[in-house]
């Protein structure tokens, strides 16, 4: 029997149809899919902080209510990647309780800080850019709700790859000390972006199953080559340099060569010790502590209201 | 023309400053869905005082030399001026000092808590709906037609922050608490809401008549206090100064932040 139902999701997969939440499916592959679109739904809501640094400082009121409507986007993107994940019989406060008490991940490029206005361009181009990179091929993973979100949130990413590119050539074509500004931000998330894309295959635990699950459609490794190929043409226009003395074209592969990534730095922010992750962690544990008497008031009153609603129909 | 232009100001500089205090919150919420209907009402907040900020700058523009020099007395702004440089919404948000920043002191108040937050937009929200209603009759129609695009939010706004009044109001002990304690600390700042600076005097027709929408707030806060089981605080004496600039402590450390950009890094493009 078991083999039977297993057998029906093997054949699924196989011909590429989607599984929903009532099909039956192995215990592994719900396991991978709650951790995968949890980590994903707190690395947006995370994601919120080093730009809503600085949405109080921004520039010019276009920039704010720009940066604005992106924030939102991702609180928006945090929302359907919940939802996404509920609908594997797992609850939003639970996975919260996860990401608060440091035993589920959130993506550690929001553990760099974001130091000046031309942070807001360089993680909109470089952060996001890589983002889209990973979540281009997850709109085809074989989970349908986690499949449906990615569609409309890859939408809402390639907008904010656009902002945060335009924000970088303004300043990169604006003053010299904007220009500095632009370099500078290139300089600090450039690498940081490349390690966004996880480590190499060869040492990716995660990456070998989720591909055979059609989770996971391309490689990490794969997926980072075709990042750098793109980025640095960008950076070209820009007129900007990428802060790798290694970076050369080959003409063989026909990619970009670049210089070895720091993977004991990757690890270490991973494990708690980037620039930011004791910050990050504790703004979303005070939101959410400082928020605890709001939610119960918000329900304290809706059972009130239904009881005196009952009330009324009873009499 | 200064007096329009200076009631003009009155109307986006309480937009900019609540839609910046709001904005504060993001990221922060207390639960996803009402962090991303913040973020949402500051937008409406920052979109309205763009729109008047641009026709503010218009009609500065517009004016003679003599007139402008005595609108705004910062240097970086009298500096532009002198220069030939015509005035656009980021200066008039940028580069003012809070001396010359007419909102009301209410929406400067610090966001203290999900109770000072919601006391403060609803008691503002109460008062913006019903100023955009009158301000729909304007006889200028460019500041008649931003008053309607923004009254279809500040409707959503004021149904949101009602029902967060009823909520806290009508919600645990220490809701009740909080809100009561935000309401107390936040009275003081409604009397100024109705009331007319010399400027709102001057631009009849074009502005409303602040004291007729004092019993229209006051019902309306009546009716939402009374489903929240609060009580309309009474015999208050009442704070005023943010319409003729003169502000409590918090706005210039509003300003400092907001403005540091254009300040550090002045005349340049973003």
């Amino acid at each position: 029997m078991v083999d039977a139902i297993h057998g029906d999701f093997e054949q699924k997969i196989a011909n590429d149809i989607t599984i929903e939440p009532r099909d039956t499916m192995p215990d592994d592959y719900r396991k991978t899919l709650i951790r995968q679109i949890s980590q994903h739904a707190h690395s947006e809501i995370v994601g919120m902080l080093p730009e809503g640094n600085w949405v109080t400082r921004a520039p010019s009121l276009r920039r704010k209510a720009v940066l604005l409507a992106k924030i939102q986007d991702e609180g928006g993107h945090g929302l359907y990647l919940y939802s996404a994940a509920e609908t594997l019989g797992v609850t939003r406060d639970e996975l919260l309780d996860q990401l608060h008490s440091g035993k589920a991940k959130y993506s550690s490029i929001f553990n760099y800080p974001s130091l000046t206005w031309a942070d807001m361009g360089a993680i909109g181009w470089l952060v996001d850019g890589a983002a889209i990179m990973n979540q281009v091929p997850l709109c085809r993973a074989s989970y349908g709700p986690y499949a449906r979100a990615m569609v409309r949130i890859c939408k809402e990413e390639s907008f904010h790859q656009r902002q945060g590119f335009e924000i970088m050539h303004v300043l990169a074509k604006g003053t010299e000390v904007q220009k500095k500004m632009a370099q500078d931000a290139l300089n600090r998330w450039w690498w940081p972006a490349l390690m966004m894309f996880g480590p190499h295959d060869s040492d990716s635990t995660n990456t070998e199953q989720s591909m055979k699950w059609r989770i996971k459609r391309i490689s990490n490794d794969d997926l980072r080559r075709k990042f750098v190929d793109v980025t640095v043409e960008q950076t070209k226009v820009l007129g900007l340099t990428v802060p790798d003395k290694d970076l050369m074209w080959n003409a063989e592969t026909g990619h970009y060569d670049f210089g070895a990534i720091n993977w004991a730095e990757f690890w270490n922010v991973v494990k708690g010790n980037g620039p930011c992750n004791k910050q990050r962690l504790e703004a979303r544990k005070a939101a959410w502590q400082k928020g605890e008497w709001v939610r119960e008031a918000a329900m304290a009153h809706a059972e009130k209201r239904k009881a005196r609603k009952e009330a009324l129909v009873a009499a | 023309m200064k007096n329009k232009l200076f009631y003009i100001l009155e109307w986006a500089d309480n937009t900019l400053i609540l839609g910046q205090r709001l904005s504060e919150w993001c990221g922060h919420g207390p639960v996803l869905e009402q962090d991303i209907a913040l973020t949402n009402i500051a937008l409406d907040h920052l979109g309205c005082a763009r729109n008047l900020y641009t026709y503010a700058a218009e009609i500065f523009n517009g004016m003679d030399a003599v007139d402008r020099s005595e609108c705004f007395a910062s240097v970086a702004f009298q500096r532009n001026v002198k220069e030939g440089h015509q005035a656009d919404e980021d200066d008039l948000a940028f580069l003012r000092d809070a001396w010359d920043f007419r909102n009301v002191l209410l929406v400067e108040q610090p966001n203290t808590d999900w109770a000072y937050t919601v006391a403060r937009a609803f008691l503002f929200d109460a008062f913006n709906y019903y100023y955009l209603t009158a301000m729909c009759n304007s006889v200028d129609e460019r500041l008649a037609g931003i008053a309607s695009k923004s009254l279809k939010e500040a409707t959503y706004h004021l149904r949101w922050s009602s029902e967060w009044v009823i909520r806290l109001g009508d919600g645990t002990e220490e809701s009740k608490t909080r809100i009561v304690e935000a309401i107390a600390n936040l009275w003081p700042f409604t009397g100024e809401l109705f009331t007319a600076t010399e400027v709102d005097t001057f631009v009849e027709g074009l502005g409303v008549d602040f004291a007729a929408l004092k019993p229209l707030w006051e019902q309306k806060v009546a009716e939402i206090f009374d489903e929240a089981t609060l009580e309309v605080p009474t015999g208050v004496w009442m704070q005023s100064g943010g319409k003729t600039g003169t502000h409590s402590e918090n706005l210039g450390f509003v300003l400092a932040e907001m403005q540091f950009m254009q300040r550090a890094y002045p005349n340049m493009e973003w």
